[in-house]
């Protein structure tokens, strides 16, 4: 829980210095900001594992540029500690009609040992509304490894949307300490039926979450005791305000 | 508006004496308006809003044409604000945009805006700060001409359109910007792929959503803000205003849309409507079953129902997403069947400004009864390769000799061309004939192209791919005929409004050309309209949607030369107590 409240606590204090700023906004009304969780939800896993999970975003800025906090985090309630979390500050600046580009940094910090990374990244909508982004990470260890989030909406009504998801982690060179084997080290594929039930602010959902791990990632993995691939059963709910 | 009796007693024995005798010695009268903040009631929410004289929509200004307005503006809240006389020829200080024709009203200041009314017809005005005028800050302007009108009509009837939000401008804005389909809740659905599957088979369906896909625009994009409910003169569909008239009356009707982002299509079921004014100017008179009334345009007509009976005014909100209803009854508490809407348009690749090369070439006289799924099977795929910085949009001048009953206003093979929805007369820009030429016909001295352009994903909007906060103002000068080239490059309409100066628009009539304070200028469209410049000073020029306005879609218009240095200081006009 201590881990949770850093990373609350972080990301309070960036929009605690923030927050002068949009607090003056009638003159400065071209600066917006928002806040969003795609995921805020329990999982509950075939071999009855328990976890809360969420992944989600903040920015405060200008069409020009934005600051923006990522968060994401699997807190396993079975034993009460962090399987991952990890927050990011970037800035992002618009560099086509659909995409961003963006460099911060990233403070992974799970159970086990923590690392920082600088990161750089793009994010934006693909041709066919795919919404993607992507970061490249350096640790403080002099590690490259990346990340891919695709994201798509299938409406089935204009309230009742159904989202496949998938995330894929890949390493350039394996990073034992914390568990990171080289090469496409874990996959998450995720379908989550919404329904609005308060404009976009409130969207509770359930779904279900295919998650797994491969090569030597899957072997750490499975070295402790754990399955490389699980089903989850998730009910959650997104936000956005 | 409080006159008081001092005021009239005096106004009584000035015209006793004869003023109107002394051409010199106009007219004067002063108005008071409060700023504050309301309460407003739509029938579906509550919220709370912005007002004059502690209600909204504001009061109904009454002016003649001749006199010297004396209106007094005491803000009662705790932000700035101000009042914009929406069409109203006046110096610039009067003008009322922060910034541009004076700092603003603050927080309990009282603001004298002194003018002399030079025109006559319908009007409004509204508040320039923030989104106060989205949040309820508008009201109405009637000004009764110096001479008879050319048109009779025994009932004079205001009726104001908006379309109230339960979310607060602010918050609007920032959802836009968070999420641009944030409001649009008539996105094409599964359903609707198996629905056009059906009607147009699977392949045609399928390169459909492609093309749009590919291109990461919807043909659903008509309205940016859904969720409204239409009020007429501040009644929702269910409070229903309703204006009383005995049989074989004539009714004038002076439809105002003060909406922050809704087009309506209006009708009145059973009755025809004979269009005598646009945007407070006479036209020549033409009858019509169905109008649009673009955002911040006014239209005058004059319907005479002659049965014992009540008819509905029905405005149907350009996307179909709500629409307004009052009523017009010979007696209190009577009411007439709601028409049910017609469709829903969709945008088609005419709309996003496609090589209209490709469709000149086509038969028009197939074109009058193109339907939908028939443009659904026109080849998409061939749009990929199409380029975008070439899509200027057609040429409204190489139109002119299309038939009468298509309307050139629009794109060729757009998804908007309205249609009355009796199958009769739809009101076009091209039937807009001015009932006497305001200005000498002159050659324009001069063309300005404005390209209107946007980034719909991610809520910008622009003038020439600048926004208003990065753009250098346009500069007239004094005496000068302007020629305005509009081409609209995004998928929206915009109604553009100048301040200050007539818009004489070019539907192709020469000196009859109407003359216009808001243009609208539909997707994939190019439209001329004329200025003479006449006003000194500095003036706004925006896209009249809110939210189109405040995401940058705004200029400032500087007219140099002209006699301007003896007026300038704006303490000489109005003043600040």
């Amino acid at each position: 829980m201590i881990k949770l409240k850093k990373s609350l606590l972080t990301a309070a204090l960036t929009f605690s210095v923030l927050t002068p700023v949009v607090g003056h906004s009638a003159e400065l009304s071209n600066i917006y900001y928002g806040v969003q969780m795609e995921e805020f939800e329990y999982r509950y896993g075939e071999g009855g594992e328990e976890l809360f999970a969420f992944d989600g975003d903040a920015f405060i800025g200008t069409d020009e540029l934005k600051l923006r906090w990522e968060g994401s985090g699997e807190l396993d309630l079975n034993v009460n500690r962090f399987e991952s979390l990890s927050n990011q500050i970037a800035l992002q600046t618009p560099i086509s009609d659909f995409w961003d580009i963006k460099g911060g940094i990233r403070y992974s910090s799970p159970q086990g040992p923590d690392r920082w990374y600088a990161a750089v990244g793009l994010s934006g909508l693909a041709p066919q509304w795919m919404e993607v982004d992507t970061n490249l990470f350096l640790s403080e260890k002099g590690k490259l490894s990346a990340d891919l989030d695709i994201e798509y909406e299938i409406l089935l009504t204009n309230y009742l949307t159904l989202t496949p998801s998938a995330n894929i982690e890949a390493a350039f060179s394996s990073d034992r300490e914390i568990g990171v084997g080289s090469g496409i080290n874990s996959v998450e594929a995720g379908l989550r039926l919404s329904y609005d039930v308060w404009d976009r602010i409130l969207s509770p959902y359930v779904g279900v979450v295919y998650e797994r791990k491969f090569g030597q990632t899957a072997n750490f993995v499975e070295a402790e005791g754990e399955s490389a691939d699980i089903w989850y059963a998730v009910i959650g709910a997104k936000l956005m305000f | 508006m409080r006159i008081s009796f001092m005021q009239k007693t005096c106004l009584g024995l000035a015209m006793a004496a004869g003023v109107a005798l002394l051409p010199s010695l106009s007219v004067a009268k002063t108005y008071n308006l409060t700023v504050d903040k309301v309460m407003i009631y739509t029938g579906d929410f509550q919220k709370e809003g912005i007002g004059y004289n502690g209600k909204s929509p504001g009061p109904v200004l009454r002016f003649k044409e001749g006199e010297d307005v004396t209106i007094n503006v005491t803000n009662n809240l705790d932000e700035s604000t101000s009042i914009h006389w929406h069409g109203l020829i006046l110096p610039f200080q009067m003008d009322g945009v922060p910034k541009i024709s004076f700092p603003g009203i603050e927080p309990g200041e009282t603001f004298t805006y002194k003018f002399p009314i030079v025109q006559s017809g319908t009007y409004w005005f509204h508040s320039h700060s923030g989104f106060q005028e989205p949040d309820g800050a508008y009201g109405s302007i009637v000004i009764e001409p110096e001479k008879r009108d050319p048109y009779r009509f025994d009932k004079d009837y205001v009726v104001q359109f908006t379309d109230a939000h339960p979310h607060s401008g602010k918050r609007i804005l920032r959802n836009l910007k968070m999420s641009a389909d944030y409001y649009n809740r008539q996105q094409q659905t599964i359903g609707d792929f198996f629905a056009d599957v059906r009607e147009n088979g699977f392949k045609a369906t399928v390169d459909d959503r492609m093309a749009w896909g590919d291109m990461r625009m919807m043909p659903t994009d008509i309205e940016d803000v859904q969720g409204f409910t239409p009020l007429i003169n501040g009644k929702g569909p269910e409070q229903n205003w309703t204006g009383l008239f005995e049989p074989k009356e004539r009714i004038r009707l002076r439809f105002i849309n003060s909406s922050a982002m809704t087009y309506f299509d209006v009708r009145i079921p059973g009755l025809k409507m004979t269009v005598v004014a646009a945007d407070g100017n006479n036209v020549q008179p033409v009858t019509v079953d169905e109008l649009r009334l673009g955002v911040a345009e006014t239209y005058d007509v004059i319907v005479r129902p002659m049965d014992d009976k009540a008819y509905t005014i029905f405005g149907a909100s350009m996307g179909r997403t709500a629409y307004a209803r009052a009523t017009l009854a010979p007696r209190q508490g009577m009411v007439a069947e709601i028409p049910e809407m017609t469709k829903a348009p969709l945008l088609t690749m005419a709309d996003m400004g496609m090589d209209h090369g490709n469709m000149e070439g086509m038969d028009h006289s197939s074109m009058k009864d193109m339907d939908h799924s028939k443009m659904k099977r026109m080849d998409h795929s061939s749009m990929k390769e199409m380029d975008h910085s070439s899509m200027k949009g057609m040429d409204h001048s190489n139109m002119m000799g299309m038939e009468q009953d298509k309307d050139s206003f629009y794109a060729n093979g757009s998804g908007l061309v309205p249609t009355a929805a009796n199958g009769g007369k739809f009101l076009s820009y091209a039937d807009l004939k001015a009932q006497k030429p305001l200005y000498e016909e002159r050659e324009a001295t001069r063309e300005i192209e404005l390209r209107l352009t946007g980034n719909m994903e991610r809520y910008i909007w622009s003038i020439n791919g600048v926004k208003y906060e990065d753009a250098d103002p346009v500069v007239l000068q004094y005496g000068e005929r302007v020629r305005f080239k509009f081409v609209n490059e995004t998928m929206m309409t915009h109604p553009m409004h100048l301040h200050g100066m007539w818009s004489i628009l070019d539907v192709g009539a020469g000196k009859w050309d109407p003359i216009k304070h808001t243009i609208s200028v539909a997707p994939g469209t190019t439209v001329y309209s004329e200025t003479e410049v006449d006003a000194p000073g500095q003036w706004a020029f925006h896209c009249h949607l809110s939210f189109h306005m405040d995401a940058g879609m705004f200029r400032k218009i500087v007219v140099e030369g002209g006699p301007t240095s003896a007026s300038l200081n704006p303490s000489e006009q109005g003043e600040l107590q």
